[in-house]
């Protein structure tokens, strides 16, 4: 797709109808159309509540633990030696990755929709400690729904929401990883819809979550900017670089900038194995299609089959991708790189040796497109990475490859 | 009455034979189903039925010549049922030209509501193909009028909130929503479906209707059948004409 490059245009997405171009929308049964038409309604008042916001500042602030640090990696910039590199500490958000921003987002939500019980789907488990987190908080009911190969391989979050209070309930359907439980939470919001809140752990699902949940994380890109001007003397980086799964906390830095044309954003996606084997390069190597809710590229067969993803990084493993990241590849307003589960392994290690900051292994897909970009820049140039969580939850993956 | 079936479910070479038997027992149309890797709004029985179907190796143009030779032998309406995405990636306007040829009558979709549905409306007509929109028990009144405006050969109401052969909590308020409907739907056919298992329940719910659909349980009562391996074949597919016509007539019902 072509888009003119005028001065005087000013990215805008998604429509009214919830599209970001082609992509997104609302592919859902008919069950859902009314619930989501309540969601849309509640969410825009929720916009213009001064007292809505003011809560959902403080809670960010008072629990969440924000603004987050922008940490100048003064050792990782030298090991390039090129332009001087800044991490975005959403690691150091409560609960250990960015996820949390969106559920306390939609639980106040819920709450002003006088839902009484939430599910929640999860892969990693990152979302579902986040979701069950903000439940324990606020006393509500909570059900998360976990691969049930997820939930033996993260084991230590499968307690932690337990602990928390939350019933995780394992799918045995299809693959029994993150695909298989979207699907089944879906099945238990058709089936419980009057009082059930679903509250989406990324910027995927039909028409409003894609903007909600990207605009819920946005706090990311706006501290950013603040952030840059006091420490740096200016507002915007040259380069951004991010992970991409579904893509929540490269949307919440990338949005901020979107219009500022002379930032260079970059997204990382799972190559898993590499990109002829396994992977979960949904961007670099699918096609448009229709999953849960919204058109957006996907891993599928020629016969429109949901293909089964890999990555080293149960958050990353996922065959589709928000279809807003779907848009701006096409607009060509974001490149995204394929990153695979050796290159991340090694991006865990460089940040955790030269800056004493262990990244989750989602994270660490965004390391390993920094040496592609750093010849690029001189040393006076910028560039933010965000360092969306921390990777105590992953030693075990890591410990298996990396120490035996 | 219409009759479900998963295309390619319990075995592959199945699939026309049951359609013959459904056809003999008494269904005024059939739903063929496309089986989909991620069928997010069915029950257990035809998750099950479509991850069979997918591992004895059914695609997209397997639907299309079942459906040929079956129509070859009988008038009997015949749609197609299944999820947006394996019909986008076959391409919108070759696989309405396809169904066509095939001589398939129209198609079901259920996660392609109305505001979704301009990508396939235009092919669809020029196809001669009925396009069938479903609403639920929270569908709100203008909603339904929109709805019945926009499908061709019927309106299809979800009997609950809920997932495909669950069973209907309350039949009261079912019956409350279908007058509701039935007041509304003008244009079209009114068929309810999801969670019909006997006669009884369709003569129940299908008071304020023209007409019932009956999917998971036919599709439990097939697999059963198919998982006794002291059942001939020929016993197995009059045992199933039975089955749907004492959905139509009620159990006293038999075909010779």
């Amino acid at each position: 797709m072509i888009v003119e490059e005028t001065q005087s245009f000013t990215y805008s997405a998604p429509d009214h109808t919830g599209h970001f171009g082609p992509y997104g929308g609302t592919f859902v049964p008919e069950i859902l159309i009314p619930a989501l038409e309540e969601l849309k309604q509640a969410y825009k008042e929720a916009q213009q509540d001064e007292g809505f916001q003011e809560t959902f500042r403080s809670l960010l602030r008072d629990y969440v633990g924000r603004p987050t640090a922008l940490t100048f990696a003064n050792r990782l910039s030298e090991y390039y030696g090129g332009p001087k590199i800044y991490l975005k500490r959403e690691d150091l958000c409560h609960t250990g990755a960015h996820k949390i921003n969106n559920t306390i987002g939609q639980i106040l939500l819920a709450r002003k929709m006088g839902k009484t019980r939430i599910i929640a789907e999860t892969g990693a488990g990152q979302h579902g400690v986040a979701t069950a987190t903000v439940c324990a908080k606020f006393g509500m009911e909570c059900v998360v729904y976990m691969g049930a190969e997820d939930t033996e391989r993260q084991e230590l979050n499968v307690r932690r929401m337990q602990l928390l209070g939350a019933e995780v309930r394992p799918v045995t359907s299809g693959s029994q990883t993150l695909k298989d439980a979207t699907n089944e939470a879906i099945r238990d919001w058709v089936t419980n819809v009057q009082d059930t809140f679903y509250i989406i752990g990324s910027v995927v699902g039909p028409h409003p979550y894609p903007m909600m949940v990207r605009n819920f994380h946005c706090v990311i890109g706006e501290e950013t900017r603040a952030q840059l001007l006091k420490q740096e003397g200016r507002e915007t980086p040259d380069a951004i670089v991010a992970c991409v799964g579904g893509g929540s906390n490269a949307m919440g830095i990338f949005y901020p900038f979107i219009n500022d044309k002379h930032v260079a954003i970059h997204g990382a996606e799972a190559a898993g194995e590499g990109l002829n084997g396994k992977h979960a390069a949904t961007l670099t190597k699918g096609s448009p299609g229709i999953l849960h809710g919204a058109m957006s590229y996907l891993l599928h067969d020629d016969d429109g089959q949901i293909q089964l993803a890999h990555s080293i990084s149960a958050g990353l493993d996922y065959p589709g991708v928000g279809p807003e990241h779907s848009y701006l590849k096409d607009l060509d307003r974001v490149q995204y790189h394929a990153v695979d589960d050796k290159e991340a392994l090694a991006g865990v290690k460089l940040l955790s040796r030269l800056e004493g900051i262990i990244p989750a292994l989602e994270t660490a897909h965004a390391m390993a497109v920094l040496p592609k970009l750093v010849n690029e820049y001189s040393s006076e140039a910028i560039i933010v990475m965000n360092c969306s969580g921390r990777g105590d939850k992953d030693m075990g993956t890591i410990t298996k490859h990396m120490f035996t | 009455m219409g009759i479900f079936l998963t295309n390619g479910f319990p075995t592959k070479e199945a699939t026309l034979p049951l359609l013959q038997a459904i056809d003999q027992g008494g269904a005024d149309f059939i739903e063929l189903g496309m089986p989909f890797s991620d069928p997010l709004a069915e029950g257990l029985p035809i998750q099950h039925s479509s991850e069979i179907a997918l591992r004895n190796g059914i695609s997209m143009k397997d639907a299309f010549s079942v459906s040929a030779a079956f129509k070859k032998q009988s008038d009997t309406p015949l749609l197609l049922m299944g999820y947006i995405n394996p019909v986008y990636r076959y391409g919108i306007s070759n696989f309405c030209r396809d169904a066509h040829s095939s001589g398939v009558n129209g198609l079901i979709l259920p996660d392609l509501p109305p505001e979704e549905s301009e990508m396939i409306r235009e092919a669809a007509y020029k196809h001669n193909l009925d396009l069938v929109f479903l609403i639920a028990p929270n569908t709100p009144d203008d909603r339904i009028r929109e709805t019945d405006e926009l499908a061709t050969a019927f309106v299809y109401a979800v009997s609950m909130t809920g997932l495909t052969g669950t069973t209907i909590n309350s039949k009261d308020a079912a019956s409350e929503y279908l007058e509701r409907a039935q007041n509304i739907v003008q244009d079209n056919p009114l068929l309810v479906g999801f969670g019909i298992k006997s006669y009884e329940d369709a003569m129940k719910l299908s008071r304020y209707t023209d007409g019932f659909i009956v999917g998971s349980a036919v599709i439990k009562a097939i697999e059963a059948l198919w998982n006794d391996e002291q059942i001939s074949l020929d016993n197995k597919l009059q045992s199933v004409r039975n089955l749907i016509a004492s959905l139509k007539y009620g159990e006293q019902a038999s075909v010779a």
